[in-house]
């Protein structure tokens, strides 16, 4: 008989430890598919972030490394400046990516280091147990935020591929979601460009994908995924912020 | 033998690279040296000064608290460094710069007229050469023909004019003793 | 004889980190070791190395990080602010068992305090520095000829047990001038073999993990058990000292680096008087020298400790002479160099009388 689907060879044979109707397992298979579909596996080094998806490393079935927290694009410098011939991508979640990793993730954009960022948006810190993360909306629920988020008083969600595309440096900025199967596949296209932007060499990408996280909102599955296309995707709007493919033609 | 030799003025007279010219010299005649310069913000304020150690054994300090010897290029430079020379220092001092004169008694004062003389060469900002040429003329630390080979050798962006004049001050230096 | 050239100390550390081969620097503009980035930047140019100036020592240690996991040779260079900086991406180095060279040319502390030169940063450096049971193997230079020559001494001593290396400077050594021979032929970084652990893609072989984390239960533990052996074996074989004078001395001068160099000067003076005494230079501060000193302890009546801080390294001299001798503590803090004349008097203090 013919196998007709199974575990992508760029995935470990692993069980992975998410939440039912978590949206990193979603994300993994795309990047597992693409790293086989693009022919990379073999010269690839991912970078796990801490958090939920620090697990990466044993998940994504190519060499990984496990750095401080929100350092990854730093880490990333070192290794693709290291080895140019690597493809070089970093996993980052909301807390490392927009809070903690700040100062890291814009300079890599501003230096438009070769390398491909993913950024997992879903609004709250998941592995600590659902605090407010520099993304979550206002008004908004948390456990720090019990009243919901007061932007009186905690200021206002970070959008980072509007603040990123403030930069000259970056070459590639996309915001997407992976809460349908619509866009699961306008996901896929954005995470194959952002890889094929470090295969051509041409300088920095990062993908925002808008993520569920149906623990810590409080939610099922099915409401989470509803939630993101109802409520989350108004603050963050997705598209394109940045395509230097498309304005050098 | 161990000389301490400490060299202080303003910041554009040349203090660093005569402590530079100094040590190198040192060198290449086979002696131990070391040179170290005032740093960072101290630099900012507009005054330098150098320590150089040239010796025949291994230096020890390369901080010069108590020198043998002090080059001292402007005014403000005497009144802070006299009070360390050793007793039976010698104390060069750039007259041409300097209206006051060292106190002590226990010392060996050369007034030198180190700018006038690097005038009436052509250039002021060569008066640390004049300085230099006196120093080893009068104390013997090093030959004269050394000091030039090592400023032809380390300022090797200079003109050939330069380093012709840079000798000629030396050379004045030297004949003042 | 090879050549040799007037450096500064902190132009001697950069020809001697691309004499070991390596071809990685990024760091952070901090006084007093900007030198050391400027030069490097000219000299990595050069040499077709990478040289990066980062956003922060954060983002430095961490590119550091990538680079060696990558199995490249990799360095960076800091003052003391910044190497507090660093911590955190060390206790990961540490704990992913990477090898990296940090260079800290010490300044006065604690806070923004001067950049004056000091040696307060010996805690820090000789316990680990950041958060967990780590250690970094910490070598102290003293001349300019070993600034040059000590960046391939710590790379192969971190290479060989995949640890962190230090070398710890300080402004005045960084700032000095000195006659440096080029003392061996430099490292080709090409003949250089991949290291087991670096990651370069997995062509051929199987995926390679490099991190610091391990959450299945008891495994940490082991994983701990295992570097606790390596650094009991580090302590062993690797202590390094020099000792000068010890043989009929009374005291003995403990110092490193800098206030070793002063200390020399007191221990001639003392000498000329007629006082026995010796020096006692660690070079490597992390592993202690202490099978030296504890030799020295059953002969020596008197130990002089000599540090620019408040009193650091006296209490591994302590530990490593059992308490039996009298220990004597000099110390300048806050960015104070000694002179010889006031170590010659504290000499003076100690033995005034037994000669």
């Amino acid at each position: 008989m013919k196998q007709i689907f199974g575990r992508p060879a760029g995935l470990t044979d692993v069980l992975q430890r998410y939440c039912p109707g978590c949206g990193h397992g979603i994300v993994h298979r795309i990047i597992g598919e693409l790293l086989v579909k693009l022919g990379i596996r073999e010269r690839a080094v991912g970078i796990a972030p801490v958090g939920c998806s620090v697990f990466a490393d044993e998940y994504f079935n190519c060499d990984m490394i496990q750095p401080p927290h929100g350092r990854g694009p730093a880490v990333s410098t070192g290794i693709k400046r290291s080895r140019p011939d690597c493809i070089v991508f970093s996993y980052q979640g909301d807390g490392d990516l927009a809070a903690i990793g700040t100062a890291e993730i814009i300079h890599a954009a501003s230096r438009n280091e070769n390398i491909t960022v993913i950024f997992i948006n879903n609004a709250i810190f998941g592995m600590t147990g659902g605090q407010m993360a520099p993304t979550t909306l206002p008004g908004m629920k948390s456990t720090t935020s019990v009243q919901g988020r007061n932007i009186k008083k905690q200021g206002y969600p970070i959008k980072v591929c509007e603040l990123l595309a403030g930069l000259d440096g970056p070459y590639y900025l996309v915001r997407t979601s992976v809460h349908d199967p619509k866009n699961i596949i306008k996901t896929e296209k954005a995470l194959k460009n952002a890889f094929g932007n470090q295969i051509a060499k041409n300088g920095f990408s990062l993908v925002e994908i808008l993520s569920m996280c149906p623990t810590n909102w409080g939610m099922t599955p099915v409401q989470s995924k509803r939630w993101i296309g109802d409520t989350m995707m108004k603050y963050f709007p997705l598209g394109e912020y940045r395509n230097r493919a498309k304005e050098e033609k | 033998m161990t000389k301490e030799i400490i060299i202080a003025g303003f910041g554009g007279q040349g203090i660093v690279s005569s402590g530079i010219i100094l040590g190198y010299a040192g060198m290449l005649e086979n002696k131990n040296v070391t040179f170290f310069p005032s740093y960072g913000a101290e630099m900012r304020g507009g005054t330098a000064n150098c320590s150089v150690v040239i010796s025949s054994e291994p230096v020890a300090s390369p901080i010069v608290a108590y020198p043998d010897i002090l080059i001292i290029m402007n005014e403000p430079s005497l009144a802070r460094f006299e009070p360390m020379l050793k007793p039976g220092g010698i104390f060069f001092y750039n007259k041409t710069l300097i209206k006051s004169h060292p106190k002590r008694d226990d010392i060996t004062v050369l007034a030198i007229e180190a700018n006038a003389i690097a005038e009436e060469l052509g250039q002021g900002r060569i008066a640390n050469m004049v300085m230099l040429g006196a120093l080893v003329k009068k104390t013997d630390i090093l030959k004269l023909e050394t000091l030039k080979k090592a400023q032809r050798e380390r300022f090797v962006k200079a003109s050939s004019e330069q380093l012709s004049l840079n000798d000629k001050a030396l050379e004045r230096g030297s004949e003042l003793y | 004889m090879a050549e040799k050239r007037l450096m500064y100390g902190n132009h001697a550390i950069v020809e001697g980190v691309l004499a070991a081969g390596c071809r990685f620097f990024a760091g952070y503009p901090i006084t007093p070791q900007n030198e050391i980035p400027e030069y490097m930047s000219i000299r990595m140019n050069e040499v077709g190395g990478v040289f990066i100036q980062t956003e922060s020592e954060i983002a430095a240690i961490n590119m550091l990080f990538g680079a060696a996991a990558a199995g490249k040779r990799a360095m960076t260079s800091s003052s003391s602010p910044g190497i507090s900086l660093m911590q955190e991406g060390i206790s990961y180095i540490a704990g992913a068992d990477i090898p990296v060279l940090v260079v800290n040319v010490i300044r006065g502390g604690p806070g923004l305090g001067n950049i004056a030169p000091a040696q307060s940063d010996y805690y820090q450096a000789t316990r680990g520095g950041g958060h967990g049971d780590y250690f970094t193997i910490t070598l102290a230079p003293n001349s300019a000829q070993e600034l040059f020559e000590f960046p391939k001494l710590a790379f192969e001593l971190a290479e060989k047990y995949r640890n962190p290396a230090l070398i710890l400077a300080d402004g005045l050594l960084g700032q000095m001038m000195e006659p440096v021979e080029f003392s061996y032929d430099p490292v080709d970084p090409t003949t250089l073999p991949e290291p087991s652990y670096a990651l370069s893609g997995c062509q051929g072989r199987d995926r390679r993990v490099v991190r610091s984390y391990d959450l299945k239960p008891g495994k940490l533990e082991e994983w701990n058990w295992r570097r606790h052996a390596k650094y009991q074996h580090i302590m062993e074989k690797e202590q390094r000292a020099q000792a000068a004078d010890c043989d009929d001395a009374e005291l003995v001068i403990v110092a490193y680096g800098t206030s070793a160099r002063v200390s020399s000067a007191a221990a001639r003076m003392a000498r000329e008087k007629g006082y026995k005494v010796g020096l006692l230079r660690p070079i490597t501060l992390w592993p202690f020298p202490k099978n030296a000193l504890a030799e020295l302890s059953n002969k020596v009546e008197y130990f002089l400790v000599v540090e620019m801080n408040l009193g650091q390294m006296v209490e591994d001299v302590k530990l490593a002479t059992e308490c039996k001798n009298k220990i004597h503590f000099h110390g300048r803090p806050g960015g104070g160099v000694p002179t010889p004349h006031e170590i010659y008097e504290k000499i003076e203090t100690i033995l005034g009388g037994s000669s």
